[in-house]
Order: C-alpha cells, then sequence, then structure tokens
C-alpha cells in the first residue's frame, strides 16, 4: 500500500529515524503488544549497529523497571551511551530529580517519563525546571478504548484510567519538550502505526511527536510523518533484520521525506 | 596537548569528554581556574540559560580564564550555550552580558513558518557561504551542507559577518551555526551528538588545537 502525500509536502526538520531498545534485566526484548517478550541481543552491540547504521538518535527503556518497582541500571545505560554518538533517550522507573540526575550522569540527554508522571502530574513541572524542557520526554502507552484512548503504566500491563487527549494536554501544560507516543495495540503487530492516535495528537501538540509501534516498512514510516509524527521510532523490523535503517530511509527519500543521510 | 573541558556547572559534559578522548590523550573536565589555565585548548559546552550559564562562569571565577586563553591565542571551542557565551550579550530572561570574545549578541527566534517548533530540535545542513573558507578551520574535513543535531531555542547574531564560518537554514530563517575568530570557535550545534560528521569536526579541532602546541 503506497502513502498518498500531498503535494509539495515538507517537514521542517529531518524526520529522525529512532530506534528502540526495550531493556529487561541485561537484555534488549522485544514482544508483540509488549507480551511474550523475546530476547534479541546485548544492549551495547544493538546500540552500536543501529549507531553504525545511520540512527539519528536511541531510545532505551527499561520495560520492567516499573512494574517490579526497581531503578534502572546504570551500567547498561552507560554501556549503550559508550558506543554511540547521537542522542540518546533512557527511560524506566523513573520517580525522582535525583534519578533523572544519576541517568544524565550515565549518558543519557533526556529522560522518558510515564508511570511516575501518571501518578504525580506535578513531577513533570519539577523535571522541566530542574532540567530544562529539551530533556524531558512525556512516555504515553496508548490503547484504544471506544472511541478515544487510555494511558497505560508499566509497560502496557495496568490502566491509569487517563484519557489520551486529556493526559497529554496536561503534559504539554506542565512543560514537557516532546512526547513519545507508543500504540500498545499496535506495538510488535507490524501492522502500521496508529494514524488516527497519531493524527489527533499532532492536531494540538506544541512540540516533537515521536511515533511508536507497528512500523512495518518504509511506508509505514511514511503514513506516520504525513500523520503529524515529527520523528518514527522502531523495533521489530530492525531487531529481526527485516530491513536496515538506510533501506528505510531511503524509502522516506523516495516519498519526497527529508531525512538525514549519514557518511560512512 | 592538553585539552579540558570547562566545567561550570550547566550541562552534561560527559558526552563531549567521551567524544573528544577518541581524538586527544589528555582530556577532562575541570572547574579549577589553574587547571584550565594550564591547558592548550578549551571546550566550554553547555545546555541551559545564557544567564545562568554566565553566573556558573562567574562564581567560579573561569569567566576571565576563558578569556585570558582566547587572548594568548589558544583553540578554543564553545558547543551550543558555550558558544552563545562567547559573544557580548544574551538576551534570555533580560539583557545579559557575555564573555565578549566574538562581538554580538544572542537573540530569540524571529517568527517562523507554519510548522516549525521552537525550540529547534533535530538535524539540520550546516553550509560554509560560498565567500567563506574553510580551510584550516574547524569545518575543513566537513563536507558542504553536513547534517548536525540541533536543540536551541536562541541564535548566534554576531556583529561583523566575517565572524560567521557557517549558516544553517530552520523555518525560512538563516542564522549563523558557526561562529569563529581566530582560533576561538562557536558551534549552535552538538557535534558531540551528531554522528561521525560532529566526530570528523572534533578531530579537526584536535588537529588545530596540537597544531597551536607545536607553535
Amino acid at each position: 500500500m503506497a502513502s498518498v502525500l500531498p503535494l509539495l509536502y515538507t517537514v521542517p526538520v529531518k524526520i529522525r529515524v529512532i530506534p528502540r531498545l526495550d531493556i529487561k534485566g541485561p537484555n534488549i526484548v522485544k514482544g508483540v503488544r509488549m507480551e511474550g517478550l523475546r530476547v534479541v541481543g546485548s544492549p551495547a552491540m544493538l546500540a552500536r549497529t543501529y549507531y553504525e547504521q545511520g540512527a539519528d538518535e536511541l531510545l532505551a527503556l527499561d520495560i520492567v523497571a516499573s512494574l517490579y518497582g526497581r531503578s534502572l541500571d546504570l551500567d547498561i545505560i552507560r554501556s549503550i551511551a559508550q558506543e554511540v554518538f547521537i542522542p540518546l533517550t533512557v527511560g524506566g522507573g523513573i520517580q525522582s530529580l535525583h534519578d533523572i540526575s544519576h541517568v544524565l550522569r550515565a549518558g543519557a540527554d533526556k529522560v522518558a517519563l510515564n508511570t511516575f508522571a501518571l501518578r504525580n502530574p506535578a513531577f513533570l513541572q519539577e523535571a522541566v525546571r530542574e532540567f530544562g524542557s529539551q530533556c524531558i520526554v512525556l512516555s504515553v502507552e496508548a490503547k484504544r478504548r471506544g472511541e478515544g484512548w487510555e494511558a497505560y503504566t508499566e509497560g502496557g500491563r495496568e490502566h491509569s484510567g487517563r484519557d489520551v487527549v486529556e493526559w497529554v494536554k496536561e503534559a504539554l501544560g506542565l512543560g514537557v519538550g516532546e512526547i513519545l507516543l507508543t500504540s500498545v495495540d499496535r506495538d510488535g503487530t507490524k501492522t502500521g502505526y496508529d494514524v488516527d492516535l497519531l493524527r489527533t495528537i499532532a492536531s494540538f501538540a506544541t512540540v516533537p511527536v515521536i511515533a511508536h509501534g507497528g512500523a512495518r516498512d518504509a511506508a509505514s514510516l511514511a503514513d506516520a510523518v504525513v500523520a503529524g509524527a515529527d520523528a518514527v521510532s522502531l523495533s521489530w523490523i530492525l531487531h529481526f533484520k527485516e530491513c536496515t535503517i538506510p533501506q528505510l530511509k531511503e524509502g522516506l527519500a523516495e516519498r519526497s521525506l527529508s531525512v538525514r543521510r549519514s557518511s560512512p | 596537548m592538553k585539552i579540558r573541558i570547562v566545567d561550570f556547572g550547566v550541562g552534561n559534559l560527559h558526552s563531549a569528554l567521551k567524544a573528544l578522548r577518541l581524538f586527544c590523550d589528555d582530556a577532562s573536565t575541570s572547574e579549577d581556574p589553574a587547571e584550565l589555565r594550564s591547558a592548550d585548548a578549551l571546550v566550554l559546552p553547555g545546555v541551559g540559560s545564557f544567564r545562568a550559564g554566565m553566573h556558573g562562569l562567574q562564581v567560579r571565577g573561569l569567566g576571565d580564564v576563558v578569556r585570558e586563553a582566547a587572548e594568548a591565542g589558544k583553540p578554543i571551542l564553545g558547543i551550543c550555550l558555550g558558544a552563545q557565551l562567547l559573544l557580548s550579550e544574551g538576551q534570555e530572561f533580560g539583557r545579559c552580558e557575555g564573555l565578549g570574545i566574538i562581538p554580538g549578541e544572542v537573540v530569540p527566534f524571529p517568527p517562523l513558518a507554519d510548522g516549525c517548533k521552537v525550540p529547534h530540535m533535530g538535524w539540520s545542513p550546516v553550509d560554509v557561504p560560498d565567500a567563506v573558507s574553510r580551510e584550516g578551520t574547524i569545518l575543513e574535513a566537513t563536507p558542504p551542507g553536513a547534517d548536525m543535531y540541533f536543540v536551541h531555542s536562541f541564535l548566534l547574531r554576531p556583529q561583523d559577518h566575517v565572524h560567521t564560518l557557517a549558516v544553517t537554514s530552520y523555518g525560512g530563517h538563516t542564522f549563523a551555526s558557526v561562529i569563529r575568530k581566530g582560533n576561538v570557535y562557536g558551534c549552535q550545534f552538538h557535534p558531540e551528538k551528531s554522528g561521525a560528521e560532529g566526530l570528523r569536526l572534533l578531530e579537526r579541532f584536535a588537529s588545530i588545537c596540537a597544531e597551536a602546541v607545536l607553535r
């Protein structure tokens, strides 16, 4: 299915292609709708591979930290940061300004907040005041509920009862600098991004939106961009070597979308 | 050759240090004026507001250290906020005096084309204007239009165009993305976060530092 792009469709900055590493214990894992996790490989090795392929940023999320009430394994974050010279966003189990400091000192440039922020929205504002908007990414795990979407926590396991649109609006008011918008329904399914969700959030978002969940091929990435995503995040098709970052960027460029071409 | 990253209490020094260590055996961070005076070259990093940055330098007595290094012809590389601080004045949260090493000011983005958000965040091309030579500069090995990673809400505006080494366009507006006066350079983007092209630039800076030591 080819994407239909409006004429003269332009984007202000290059579309960022962002591999996402889901951390569990010492491994990077991947599942379907965040369940049935399979081990993919070592964090440092995958980070290096995607950096060398031309990833524009990396996302590294400990997907069980909040669930088990653990804090992030900073050694793993350090091992990832050591390999890459592109921006790194880290999330999972962050519950204090101290936690953020530790993660930044371990080599992250930005932090992604979900579970703790949903329970304590004021924490987003504190974090923004301390570290600046550019450092604070709101991570939203959205599941379809009737006409809208509900925000989930703990890696798509627990529901919060919060409507995604209202929650994102509140978080924007508290100063978050970016939104990582995950469709739990699409995650790991390779059925394309949830473009309705993206269009809905992008229609009012004043900060960049990173789409995640459902990436299938370059056409699906382009669909997410046309729906309003500023960046596309993906894992399955890269982890299981169904395509490479240069192939995806080539596909985006063929659809007249501007991407960064990295030189050797 | 000894390169020191000036630690003035703002932002993330570690990524700049990690990248510089690829090209310099003696690179570390310091907030000690004596240690910084003994360095062959300085890197001024920083994330945050202009005022907080100047305050961080002043309380540690580091403003004069950086100015003296510039006067002595030592190579200096300012990154993002560090580049902005090289200019004479900032306008973030009211007027604030800068280091004044390169004449000019730091101004907010003017109104931008539709769909362009501030901060300008992401990858944008860096171009050296036709009338400017990249030879012998930190951009010598950088191909035309190389993409670099930006995160900023304010712009470098050098008073004299001879101090603009490279420009970048965003939202219909073109601004100085690399400023230069002699051996003093400022990059609005983050070379330490700009992949292979960013590393190429830092490698060139390290070579310039090595050449300066030999002279």
